[in-house]
């Protein structure tokens, strides 16, 4: 039994390596800007979710405001850089931690709410943060941040002629995020989260410290989830708060993670490898001038999955696997 | 013997009502002890605050000779003070094996490690068939077995056991007496709440019986059971004279 785990663990770090290996190959065959873009969306994305996914997936802790810590990490990128000339990669790590900072300070009080009442705070304190950065005058208020892009230059991370590095950050940060989860999911950590995600009572009879594994949790998915907000600023070079801190970013965090399946480690993967492709190309063939019909499109996709699926979209693969598990059974 | 477990005239009021009133137990390194009473004596409320869910009103509880009053659970179950619950509460997302898992992290944090402990404790309890199962997939009687299992799985001094035997059929509850001695012959120390006096009393070293929030009696089950005042606690005054 102890075997069949082991291989299991190497055989899902061996489908990440080929699958990294594949997609960093696709630039070979994908000169189309439009789809790099959407190929570098779609990346960003499934890391995005992935990181959401620790908190709310493995912990338990359903979050509608990520798009805060998204917002940290673009802000506290550009606003050191316009400001202090500090390069992106610095701000990067610095908004990280300090989105890690406010994720915790905010648990201190809210990891004692519990269900609905927990969601909703977050919603709130997302949408705060949105209103203080549109009226923020230090940090461009609503009119947002420009970026001065001088000509390519990784030391500055900004290209002008090829998306091409933007893409292969996006695939790293996409590699790293599911790593961690990867990680994590057979460590004491991943253990306690889903420990308290199923029954915080008896795992605190069983000595997890379900507090303090929330904050953790929390600090890592805030963490990864502002480094992602700094890539988009850098990939934009323009942000503004609506932009960068919009409740849509916390819904496509989520959403992936749900359709593919939350609390998973491929889950948010698969759910951004479908759903963003379509999104875009909803928006751009069918959307227009509104931003409606795309949300109308997976709205629905998202109530047919989690009526027909809820588990998500990877329970068809381990459904597939039980199958096979009863059939090697009775033989 | 010294005392592994002693509450020092423990009160616990929830609003008016008054569970648990002044009560002092002892409970010895080794022995099993039965906690019996009818419905709504407090048994349930001592337990929760032996285990650390919430603290007493008033009075002390001291557990290895060091005072955990004020003590969370989770400490608690550092310290050995391992427990199951009456309504079982399994991870139910969680294959059994992995649920286990959770309990032996807390005297490891290597991985390896944990995952052999588990193993090692399914094997003792009886559900090493049944190790790669979802929780929520099991029966009734396999999810108490889980239960304790995973409360094995902590290294506990003293095991607290929830009505473990209630609700099973006849051969259910005898696996599981054979089990709770099983626990005891490792050199672990029982504290059970039951309600099935044919099944804990052959099984105890000693008795205690809470009525209305007070230890009523407590001794040798044998002397326990013919005890007038359980009787009544249990029956009513008039059969106590019958007796």
């Amino acid at each position: 039994m102890d075997k069949s785990f082991a291989v299991r663990r190497r055989r899902d770090l061996l489908i990440a390596a080929v699958l990294a290996v594949l997609a960093g190959l696709a630039p070979l065959f994908v000169k189309d800007v439009y789809v790099q873009n959407i190929l570098i969306l779609t990346l960003m994305y499934a890391a995005l979710s992935q990181s959401w996914n620790i908190l709310s997936g493995y912990c338990g802790q359903i979050s509608l405001g990520h798009a805060l810590y998204f917002g940290i990490g673009a802000y506290t990128t550009e606003l050191l850089f316009t400001k202090f000339g500090v390069l992106p990669w610095f701000g990067m790590l610095g908004g990280g931690v300090l989105a890690a900072i406010i994720a915790m300070a905010l648990g201190y009080p809210f990891f004692r709410l519990r269900g609905h009442y927990f969601v909703i705070a977050t919603i709130v304190i997302a949408e705060i943060g949105l209103l203080l950065f549109q009226n923020w005058d230090w940090a461009g208020a609503a009119l947002g941040i420009t970026i001065p892009v001088r000509g390519d230059s990784w030391l500055k991370f900004q290209f002008m002629r090829s998306k091409l590095p933007y893409f292969y950050f996006a695939l790293a940060l996409c590699c790293l995020a599911w790593f961690v989860t990867w990680w994590l999911e057979d460590s004491k950590w991943g253990f306690w989260w889903r420990a308290v995600k199923d029954n915080p009572d008896a795992a605190e009879s069983l000595g997890v410290v379900v507090f303090n594994s929330k904050m953790g949790a929390a600090a890592v998915s805030a963490f990864l989830v502002a480094i992602g907000g700094a890539f988009y600023a850098q990939y934009l070079a323009y942000i503004d708060p609506e932009s960068v801190m919009g409740f849509q970013f916390s819904l496509l965090m989520a959403l992936p993670a749900v359709l593919g399946g939350i609390g998973t480690l491929w889950g948010p993967v698969l759910g951004a490898a479908i759903l963003i492709p379509m999104t875009e190309l909803t928006r751009s063939y069918i959307g227009g001038s509104g931003r409606g019909v795309d949300l109308i499109v997976y709205g629905a996709l998202i109530v047919l999955i989690s009526l027909a699926l809820p588990q998500g979209l990877v329970s068809l693969f381990s459904r597939a696997k039980a199958k096979n598990h009863v059939k090697g059974a009775t033989r | 013997m010294t005392a592994l477990l002693e509450t020092r005239g423990v009160w616990q009021r929830f609003g008016g009502l008054v569970a648990n009133s002044d009560v002092s137990i002892l409970v010895g390194r080794g022995e099993i002890v039965g906690l019996i009473g009818p419905n709504g004596a407090g048994k349930s409320t001592l337990f929760n605050l032996i285990a650390g869910v919430l603290p007493p009103t008033q009075g002390s509880i001291w557990f290895d000779g060091e005072d955990v009053t004020r003590m969370p659970a989770a400490e608690r179950c550092q310290r050995g003070v391992g427990r199951t619950f009456q309504v079982v509460k399994s991870f139910e997302t969680m294959t059994v094996i992995d649920n286990v898992i959770v309990g032996a992290l807390v005297r490891t944090t290597v991985m390896r490690e944990a995952r052999r402990k588990a193993h090692e404790v399914l094997e003792f309890t009886g559900l090493a068939a049944r190790a790669d199962v979802l929780a929520s997939d099991l029966v009734p009687a396999e999810k108490r077995r889980l239960e304790v299992a995973r409360a094995l799985a902590t290294e506990p001094k003293l095991l607290l056991l929830d009505e473990v035997l209630t609700g099973l059929t006849p051969t259910e509850a005898q696996t599981g007496v054979a089990l709770v001695r099983k626990v005891r012959d490792a050199g672990i120390t029982v504290l059970m709440v039951e309600h099935v006096m044919e099944i804990v009393m052959p099984l105890v070293d000693r008795a205690i019986v809470l009525d209305l929030g007070k230890v009523l009696v407590e001794g040798k089950p044998a002397d326990v059971v013919r005890d007038p005042k359980v009787i009544s606690a249990y029956l009513g005054d008039r059969h106590a004279v019958s007796a």
